[in-house]
This record gives C-alpha cells, structure tokens and sequence, in this order.
C-alpha cells in the first residue's frame, strides 16, 4: 500500500454551519470555544495512527483545511478559493442539519471543489450542473457530516434522517450526524468513530478506495442502484 | 359606483405588490436560510405592499386616474395601515424574536416583547423633543406627531445613504481609480498564500508531534514516584510548555498574515475583473454615465452647503423650474401643462422605480453581511421597518418634486408637517455623510466596498450606485 507524505483534506460547507467547531473537535479533541467567521483559510492537523499495535504502526498527519465560506459568492472570491483546492486527498462535506438550504448547497460546494480538482481524471462538468454520475467515477473519497443534530426536536429526527440518507446515497459518501459541542458523538468505539477512521483509511490509500469503488460500481449496474442493496453491498 | 371600482384597482395592485414582495422575499432575501416563521415573510410582504401603493396614488394623482375623493380615502387608509404596521406590528416582532433568541427568558417571552416595544416607543417619542416639528395646534395623540418622528429617522436614512452614494458613485463607475493588476501580481499573491499555509501546516504538524510526545513521556513520568520525580517532570513540562507556547505564538501570527493575504488576492482578482468589465461595451456606458454623475454629486454637495449657509430652501420643483427656463430664455413656446404633467410624472415615476430598487439591493447586500441563522429572522424584519421608514418619508420629500397642483394633496394627507424642516435636515445629513466619506482614503473604501458587501462583480458598479440615483430627481 502506498503511503502518501502529504494527507489534504478539505472541509467544505455554507458559513455557520459548523466547520471550523467540526475541525477544532477532529483535531484537538476539544470543543471550540469561541467560534467566529473564518476568513481565508484555517488548517488544522490531525494525528492519526495507522495499524496500531502491528510492527507497521504509522503516524500520520491529516490536514484539514476549513475554507470559509462566509465572505460571499462573488466570483473573485470563488476564484480566490480555488488556489486552495489543489491536490486533494479527501473532501468532507458539512451540512447543517436544522438549515435545510445548507444541505441543498452541498451540492453546489462538492462541484466547485471537484472541478479544480478535474484535471487528474479527465472529468469536465459543461453546465455546472449536478450530475450524479460525476460522483460515482470520482477518485476523491467524500464524507458527509451534518451538525446541530441535538437542535432538532424529537419529532422531526426521522425527516431529517431519511433526508439526508438520500444525500449521501447521491454522493456515494458515508454520512455522520452529530453536535460539534459534545464530543461524545466522536468517542472510541462508536459507529461514527469507526465511520470516520474509515474514511481516513480511503484517504491514505488511494488504491485501496479504488477497489472499493469498481467493485460497488459493478454491483450498482446490476442492481440498478436500489437504495438497501447498494447500501449494504458497497460499504463493505 | 366608482368608488367600488376604484376600491378593486387598488385592492389588486396591492395583492400583486404584496406578491412580488413575498418572492423577493423567498428568492433573493431567504435563498440560503429556511423560513420557519412564516409571520416575518408576511410582515415584510405586507410592509414593502403598503409602501409600493403609497407610490402607485402618486402617480395616479400626477395622472389624475381614480376618482378625487376615493384617492383621498384610499392615502389616509393606507397613510393609518404603514403606520400601525411600523410603531406597532413590526418593533413588536422585533422585540419578540430578540427575545426567542435569549435561552434565559424564553419562557415569558410576551412579557418581555411586551417591555421591549414600550421602551421602542418611549424612544421613539423622546426623538420628537429635540426638533421643531410640530406646530401647538396638534394634540398629543394625533397622526402628525407620528409621522414627523416616522419622517426625522426616514429621512436620516435617506440622507445617510444618498451622501455616501455620492462620493462612492463616481470612484466605482470611473475607471481612471482603477489600479492596473496584472496577472503575474495575481499569481505571486497566489503562491506567498500557499507558502504561508504551508508554513502554517508544519509547525502545526510540529505542535502536534510536541504534544504528542509530552503526553507519552508525562505517562511515563507520572510512574515515577517520589520527591525527584515531583521536580523533574516539573521542569521537563516547563520547557516543553515553553516551546509550545512560542510555536503558538508564530503560527497566530501565521495565520493572521494568511488572512490579510487572502483579503488582499479577493481584492485583486476583483480589480482584474473590474478592468476586464471596463473593456467591454457596457463598461464603456458605464464609465461615461460616472463622469456625468460625479459633476452632478459635486453640484449636489455644492447646492446642500449653500442650502444649509445661506439658510435656504428651494421653493420650486425642477419640472416647472426647467419649463420656466426653456419658456423664458430659450423662447420656446409649448402647452405648459399638458408638458408639465407628462414630464413630472416620468420624473417621478424614475425616482421611486431606481429608489425601490436601490434600497432592495442595498437591503440584500446587508442581510448577507450580517446575517446569520439565528438573527437572520430579526434582521430582515429590522430591514423591513427600515424600507417603510424610508419610503414614507420619500413621499414627504418627494412632494418637493412635484408642481404645486400634485403636492395639495400630499400636504393634505400628511397633515401641517414643517416641510422645510426636513429638507433642511437632509441637506446636514447629506453633507456630513458625504464629508465623512471623503475623509476616507481611496483604498480602504474599495476594500469596504467589494470584499464586505457581496454581489455579483459584473453589476457592480450599477448596483453600488443605485443608492444615489435616488437623490437624482428629489431637488
């Protein structure tokens, strides 16, 4: 298995969402305290260990990169930004899960991403459109993670669920949901801890993620993609 | 008879406004937030109806449509409807969801809205006492005292924003202010950002190693027992802490470099893009339109100084000043009033369409400054208050634009406001915002002006001007 020097991951979202909360708990494994608007650009570094316990045990860093989104649409801002989505390894993708416009926009911010980065694959977007199946043939492992899951009242937890099973079926993506000021929901041993080591492990391993993916698409054609098969096939 | 089909005419044309001010709403106002409280688009539909009909009976006035008298109900209705929209309904729901937002009072949170909106009106009466804008003849609870405090902020506002339209107009249309970027300054911007977030990158790598490696050695110091063990994981921490803290130190002053760094490449690529716009045809239009609008911006700041020097107040509107003009010293002879009703209703009619639309924009490029999901409610209801304020107190200005047989109906309505009052006070408004704007150097004001406010570069510099347009025609 190839191993890569450099580990880029991008954090992407609409302003206020959570991101830089999100990235402050990834790496320091501390709620942020005082979250303001990010301008520009905040990395962070994670430290995440490869195999432990083997004689192959590895440090690795993961940077992540919080692009902010709050100082507007103007294209000479997105044109700014796009000096930073060079060489990605990883995009995750946030959402805030009480905003359901921040989940719409999602889509809007994987395909500016993924069009700088379209060289490597040959993959041109004409329209600027969504298209799905952009997002099976793309080499860069996606996350989905929602915020402010503790804001939504009881009744509507289902809604919101399903809704957004369906966006990270769209983008072929494992998908988290939790609230950046508890770092319970991050704790070892739960199911979005090992969701989120499985997603750095496809980052770091490349080749490995590809077997993943000509594997889950072969399944997808001959299943015609129905939700619960997909599912439960691809990942694993 | 007539009255009832009068009556529909303009029940319709308010349904349609409050329409259009319901997708304006959804559309531009709300696109990236949800709308949970369905009140505030109301609220604001209802306002921005309520504004836009108080306009429509202007123009049928100038054109003399719908009957004298059912026009005559239909301002006072509409004249009772905005203002208990704006003293009552609106600083109301201000007062509420303010409160909504507080954790501690969200269980009494009538009460407290409740209290929030007597002290709104206690401040809004005090605002009276300083102006001389009443006459005694007024009781105390009469519909003047209302207006002419709705008319001193109204008028503030207008003032504030058509000064600093006036001095930011010419230097965003002009393309002599441009600075000349190319694309290889672009390109080194570029590239010092990407070394200063990679110098970021490896100390904080280095950071993490450092704290990695003192917590692994503070477990195998803490199994060291007894008084020399106490002391040397002591001293041991200390240095590490130190090293720590200095590293800390570098990458804050790291990431602050990055942040003006990207400031700074926005800004550039946003002049690059302006110089590329001047190239094109429309750029061209609009640089011409910036020389004829900034000799127009000084006379205008000539004129209020004079105003204000010479303690005078113009008593004529430009429409029957200018047919004054051409009849006498041009010695063209044409029919007065057939010309002169025509002229001061496409006059009038300029200014309110490029008003309602330069305030929208405005409006629209705030509430994407500064909002946020949890305010975004109380925001656009601040907004809301602010567009009814300012469109009840342009009809009041508005009345100088017009020949005298279109303003006794405005006077009528508005009952015996000292108009000069408010002319006068927009003039010191005006000249002291577009003093204060002067004052500021170019560079910081063409920063405030494209990274602050978002919004498509391509209109930009139409967009940025609407805000003086307006004043265009109110003298």
């Amino acid at each position: 298995m190839a191993s890569l020097d450099r580990v880029k991951v991008l954090v992407l979202g609409d302003s206020g969402v959570g991101k830089s909360s999100l990235v402050h708990l990834l790496c320091q494994n501390q709620v942020l305290g005082n979250p303001s608007w990010t301008v520009g650009c905040s990395v962070d570094v994670r430290v995440q260990d490869y195999k432990e316990g083997t004689p192959d045990e590895k440090t690795y860093y993961i940077e992540l990169w919080d692009v902010g989104g709050s100082i507007g649409n103007a294209s000479s801002v997105k044109s700014t930004r796009a000096v930073f989505y060079n060489s990605v390894n990883g995009i995750i993708l946030v959402h805030d899960l009480t905003n359901k416009k921040s989940s719409q926009n999602v889509y809007r911010w994987s395909l500016e991403a993924l069009n700088k980065d379209s060289s490597p694959t040959g993959v041109i977007v004409s329209n600027g459109e969504y298209d799905r199946e952009q997002f099976a043939e793309n080499p860069v492992p996606l996350l989905l993670i929602g915020t402010k899951f503790d804001q939504i009242p009881e009744n509507k937890r289902n809604e919101v669920l399903t809704r957004t099973a369906f966006l990270s079926e769209d983008f072929n993506a494992e998908e988290i949901n939790l609230d950046c000021t508890n770092p319970r929901y991050l704790a070892a041993g739960t199911s979005n801890a090992v969701k989120l080591s499985r997603f750095f492990d496809k980052v770091r391993n490349p080749e490995l993620y590809g077997i993943f993916l000509s594997l889950s698409l072969q399944v997808a054609s001959f299943t015609d993609r129905k939700r619960f098969n997909f599912k439960s096939l691809h990942y694993d | 008879m007539s009255f009832l089909v009068d009556s529909v005419i303009m029940f319709t044309s308010q349904v349609l406004f409050f329409g259009f001010g319901w997708l304006f709403f959804m559309r531009r106002l709300f696109k990236d937030y949800e709308v949970r409280q369905y009140v505030v688009q109301v609220v604001f539909s209802v306002t921005f109806a309520f504004s836009c009909t108080m306009f429509e009976l202007i123009i049928f006035e100038i054109l003399g449509a719908l009957s004298s008298s059912s026009r005559y109900f239909h301002w006072k209705l509409n004249l009772y409807v905005i203002l208990l929209v704006l003293i009552f309904v609106v600083p109301f729901y201000i007062g509420y969801f303010v409160v909504s937002n507080i954790r501690l009072l969200q269980r009494q949170r009538l009460l407290f809205a409740c209290m929030v909106w007597f002290t709104f009106m206690y401040f809004f009466w005090k605002l009276g006492d300083p102006f001389p804008i009443l006459s005694p003849k007024h009781g105390i609870l009469s519909i003047e005292q209302l207006i002419s405090r709705v008319g001193v902020i109204g008028v503030t506002l207008m003032a504030l924003l058509s000064g600093f339209g006036a001095v930011n107009c010419p230097y965003t249309y002009m393309s002599y202010f441009l600075r000349n970027v190319t694309d290889s300054d672009i390109l080194a911007l570029e590239r010092r950002l990407l070394q200063t977030m990679d110098m970021i990158v490896s100390k904080k790598k280095r950071i993490a190693m450092t704290r990695r490696q003192m917590y692994q050695r503070g477990e195998d110091q803490n199994r060291q027992t007894g008084f020399w063990g106490m002391i040397k994981s002591v001293t041991s921490t200390q240095t590490g802490g130190e090293n720590l803290s200095l590293i800390q130190q570098e990458v804050d002053g790291l990431e602050e470099l990055s942040r003006q760094l990207f400031l700074e490449t926005v800004l550039v690529q946003a002049t690059k893009e302006r110089i590329e716009y001047s190239k094109t045809f429309q750029g061209k239009y609009f640089n011409f339109l910036g020389y004829f609008f900034s000799i127009y911006c000084v006379w205008k700041t000539f004129m209020a100084t004079i105003n204000i020097v010479f303690d005078r107040v113009g008593k004529t509107d430009p429409v029957t000043r200018g047919i004054e003009i051409t009849v006498n010293y041009l010695g063209i002879q044409f029919d007065v009033k057939f010309w002169s009703q025509h002229i001061s209703f496409i006059l009038v009619g300029i200014i309110i369409v490029t008003s309602i639309r330069g305030l929208l924009i405005t409006l629209t490029k705030f509430f994407y400054a500064i909002s946020s999901s949890k305010s975004s409610n109380v925001i656009v209801l601040v907004l809301a208050q602010i567009m009814g304020m300012y469109f009840v107190s342009s009809v009041l200005l508005m009345r100088m634009s017009m020949p005298l047989e279109y303003r006794s109906i405005v006077t009528e309505v508005l009952g015996e406001l000292q108009f000069n009052f408010y002319h006068r006070w927009f003039d010191v408004i005006f000249l002291e915002a577009s003093s204060r704007m002067w004052n500021v150097t170019e560079v910081p004001l063409f920063c405030t002006s494209s990274t602050t406010c978002s919004g498509e570069t391509k209109k930009g510099p139409e967009e940025r001007c609407l805000s003086h347009r307006y004043s265009f025609g109110l003298y």
